[in-house]
């Protein structure tokens, strides 16, 4: 209990204006000397060439600078950021929040890949296809199934294309007119629903049962019939709980007719323990900046290479990575595809930082990933148990979880009035990330999802529990200081009003400038 | 207050003296008591307005509260006219909110005096608790009002059900749906400040997003719509106008019939293709057998199990606990056995559940 107080976190706090409040006219970071009347004679009027049309009247309105100014601004930002470099980040689950080795950044960032360009001649860039290639061969293997695209930029982007290579297919058979149907359950990614919707199927979502938190088969009976385009299902699902259902499901979507994609996004229990191409599942994708530890990037550069088996490889998007004995090249002739679906071959250093860690972690090394994140997340979910108002859903037919569980407060919530949303302000008080709550719908009331994955200590973990205890403490007895958290981190509670009032927010300097004049 | 002396209720005078010979205590003012102390954290920011005696005033001074007090009762039998003048009353001085303790009867007579003019929330004290107009408990409904009043709380609009209280303590449930009331309730993904006026903006696009659906869905049969919001929404979405407590007969856009008796609509049915939209009333979660009872057994057989099209928003489906089936309760076993099972639930445009119906 002590140990929290002890830690002395007081996050940075500078209340820095934004940029375009700072500086003042005329200053400037360098001056770029004029150039020589020889140079300018030699060049000719460059500025001839911009169309009136695009050319600016006024210059733009950037605040003016000096270079330490800049610098100053940007590097207390980062000080008031939190990240899994900076402190324990074992509360956010589904995304698995692994620490990212340097040494993939180093490899991902070597100035040899920086000078490459995507229009190169082949011939050029055998390096990074090889690379590629080899991802791709290792990605069958961990599998197991026979032919992987890296083009898909993110999960989202990932289901959709396996969606509309599900669509493909069907067409490619003449039952594209009969069959507009795609089966989910509720407890899998919200995309695994939303992206074929976009593509224009009907979703049908499996509900999970009150006594084992999965669908049951007879609910998926229910729900095939000869619509049925396939099943587009996350397993495990971010209640750490794994769908052991899974090849009957494939066996009756099959027996319809349809197909099945089980996305692997997280699959950091799984790794080296089970091949979903040994299930009979037909598409699969892995999120490499989950399991395969390269950067989130913040809704980009994502990278979530698609798996099919072989009948389905032929609609993979455009351009496949092969080696034809002498030399790597990007095939594009494959009329049945899907297309390009992306610009280039992909996410470059991604695919090098996925490389990276394959090689440096090794398949006796993946095996032990999943064992540690398994063993560290239920070492924590013990824990977190045994603390008053936190309770873990279906606890009686899944004591034990995967990499990940889903618990909730809505106990403490009852007793105190202190709920998730205030739990999350009140642990970040303590040096610790925030946790992810829960996808929507919230199937669970009041969740919180942690997933400690396999580079948390015992000690952070034993130290994260003991944080959640403190708050659950304060809650019963203190619930204000709970309530009006935070205290010690760069921003105090956030009053979210103005946020969501399109009157008031603004996402650009600009918006902000014309929406004040308007009041 | 006939809970603890196994009354099933104290709707009339009759019974409830019946109560009191057999012991019955109020529970109604403890509990008031608890949601208030609550709410007495802003005493200083906000005015509260009472009945007098055990209709407010005792409980909120008991708080720390310097009410004003309105009104005149008979302190010690009090009835349900004196509700409804307290509503109507504290309606007229524009109150922001008005919180009763009480059960289904309370919830009743509140609604009849005042419908949806202003936000209403109860702290269940009755014994009967099958309105959704209600917080979990007292304390919940106390700090909800907290939320409400500092603006932190969206409106929506809930069903007021009774049941049949003769039926009741012969031993069969005939819950009714009466109508609905205002109440607030606890934004969890936080929405437009400005519409807090206005009832959840995700929940009503829900709606039009199914009724969307079903339309363009629909086929040249008679189509039984149910009592409740989301089912107006189709009808909405139809542009005809919708009995919101009954059940009416559409054939596409054409009304056949509004507001129709099991037996009007057992001769409406006869030797027609039918199919029959209804959607979950209430918390509990039935999709037949409560509020839309006339909707009987017969008419459930005629139609046809593939005929019915169930509709619910998500936010209905998850507010449940996790896992927890829908349920029928029709009256007779066969249909509802025939009803168990997983069944389809449209939740949007071209998204449907597949859920667990229990009996």
């Amino acid at each position: 209990m002590k140990k929290c107080e002890d830690t002395g976190y007081q996050a940075v706090r500078w209340n820095e204006p934004l940029i375009f409040e700072l500086g003042k006219k005329g200053r400037r970071g360098f001056d770029v000397p004029r150039s020589s009347e020889e140079l300018k004679e030699s060049v000719g009027d460059i500025k001839s060439d911009i169309p009136e049309s695009i050319r600016r009247k006024d210059p733009p309105g950037l605040p003016e600078l000096t270079e330490p100014e800049v610098l100053r601004h940007f590097i207390r930002l980062s000080q008031q950021t939190y990240g899994t470099d900076s402190g324990i980040n074992a509360g956010v689950g589904t995304c698995t929040m692994k620490y990212n080795p340097k040494i993939n950044e180093k490899l991902a960032r070597a100035a040899k890949l920086a000078h490459l360009h995507p229009d190169q001649e082949e011939e050029t860039v055998q390096g990074i296809l090889e690379i590629m290639y080899r991802l791709k061969q290792w990605l069958c293997v961990i599998s197991g199934l026979d032919e992987f695209s890296l083009q898909p930029r993110g999960g989202a982007h990932a289901v959709f294309a396996n969606a509309t290579i599900m669509k493909a297919y069907l067409q490619a058979r003449g039952e594209l007119e009969q069959r507009n149907e795609i089966i989910t359950t509720v407890l899998s990614h919200p995309c695994n629903a939303s992206s074929p919707g976009v593509a224009g199927m009907k979703i049908l979502s499996l509900y999970p049962d009150e006594e084992t938190g999965i669908p049951s088969v007879e609910a998926l009976k229910e729900a095939v019939s000869d619509k049925t385009v396939g099943m587009m299902i996350t397993d495990p699902y971010d209640t750490g709980v794994f769908d052991d259902n899974i090849t009957e499901y494939i066996d009756i979507v099959h027996d319809a007719g349809g197909l099945v994609a089980i996305d692997q996004a997280n699959a950091n229990c799984i790794l080296g323990k089970l091949r979903i191409g040994d299930t009979g599942a037909d598409l699969c994708h892995f999120n490499l900046h989950k399991s395969f530890s390269t950067p989130h990037g913040s809704c980009g550069p994502g990278s979530a290479p698609i798996g099919a088996r072989e009948e389905l490889a032929e609609f993979l998007p455009t351009p496949l990575v092969e080696f034809d004995g002498e030399r790597y090249y990007l095939e594009r002739d494959r009329p049945k595809s899907i297309g390009q679906i992306g610009s280039y071959y992909g996410v470059v250093p991604n695919a090098i930082r996925a490389y990276t860690w394959i090689m440096t972690t090794g398949a006796e090394g993946m095996e032990e990933v999943s064992e540690i994140a398994v063993l560290n997340s239920n070492y924590l979910a013990r824990k977190l148990i045994k603390i008053k108002g936190i309770d873990l859903p279906w606890f009686d037919s899944h004591p034990l979880r995967m990499q990940e569980g889903r618990f909730t407060v809505e106990k403490m919530k009852e007793d105190t009035g202190i709920g998730i949303a205030d739990v999350n302000r009140r642990i970040v008080d303590f040096g610790i990330q925030r946790c992810f709550t829960s996808h929507e719908p919230w199937i669970v009331p009041e969740p919180f999802t942690p997933e400690p994955t396999e580079s948390v200590s015992k000690e952070d973990l034993d130290r994260f529990a003991e944080i959640f205890q403190r708050v659950s403490d304060e809650a019963y007895n203190n619930p204000e200081i709970v309530k009006d958290a935070p205290h010690c981190c760069s921003i105090s509670k956030v009053d979210l009003g103005p946020a969501t009032d399109s009157e008031k927010w603004a996402t650009t300097w600009r918006a902000y400038i014309k929406k004040r004049e308007r009041d | 207050m006939g809970g603890r002396v196994g009354l099933k209720g104290t709707d009339g005078a009759q019974i409830k003296e019946k109560a009191i010979r057999l012991g019955a205590t109020k529970r109604s003012p403890p509990r008031a008591v608890e949601a208030l102390r609550e709410i007495a954290l802003m005493k200083d920011d906000i005015d509260l307005v009472t009945y007098p005696h055990e209709m407010g005033e005792n409980e909120a001074i008991e708080c720390g509260f310097s009410p004003r007090v309105i009104g005149s009762v008979e302190s010690g039998s009090t009835t349900a006219e004196d509700t409804k003048r307290a509503a109507r009353e504290m309606a007229d001085l524009e109150v922001d909110m008005i919180l009763f303790a009480g059960g289904d009867g309370t919830a009743r007579d509140i609604c009849e005096a005042i419908d949806q003019e202003l936000p209403v929330l109860g702290i269940p004290t009755g014994v009967k608790i099958h309105s959704s107009v209600f917080a979990v408990n007292p304390r919940k409904a106390g700090r909800l009002a907290v939320d409400y009043l500092r603006g932190e709380a969206s409106l929506k609009t809930a069903e007021v059900m009774d049941i049949d209280e003769e039926a009741f303590r012969e031993n069969r449930l005939s819950a009714e749906l009466h109508g609905y009331l205002k109440i607030p309730f606890e934004k969890r993904l936080v929405q437009p400040t400005k519409s807090a006026s206005s009832p959840g903006i995700d929940e009503e696009s829900n709606k039009e997003a199914i009724a969307e659906y079903v339309v363009a869905e629909m086929d040249d049969s008679i189509f039984l719509l149910g009592p409740g919001t989301t089912v107006k929404a189709v009808a909405d979405r139809l542009g005809t106008e919708k009995t919101l407590l009954g059940v009416d007969v559409v054939n596409q856009d054409e009304i056949l019939a509004r507001d129709v008796n099991e037996d009007e609509i057992l001769e409406l049915v006869k030797g027609k293709d039918v199919k029959i939209v209804v959607s979950p009333i209430g918390g509990q979660g039935f999709i037949f057998g409560r509020g839309n009872q006339q909707i009987s057994p017969e008419v459930i057989k005629q139609v046809g199990r593939d005929n019915i099209i169930v509709i619910a928003t998500k936010s209905k489906l998850s507010s449940r606990k996790p896992g927890e089936p829908l349920y029928v309760d029709t009256g007779d076993k066969d249909v509802d056995e025939m009803l168990s099972g997983y069944m389809r639930v449209i939740t949007g445009y071209q998204e449907e559940a597949v859920v667990k119906v229990s009996r």
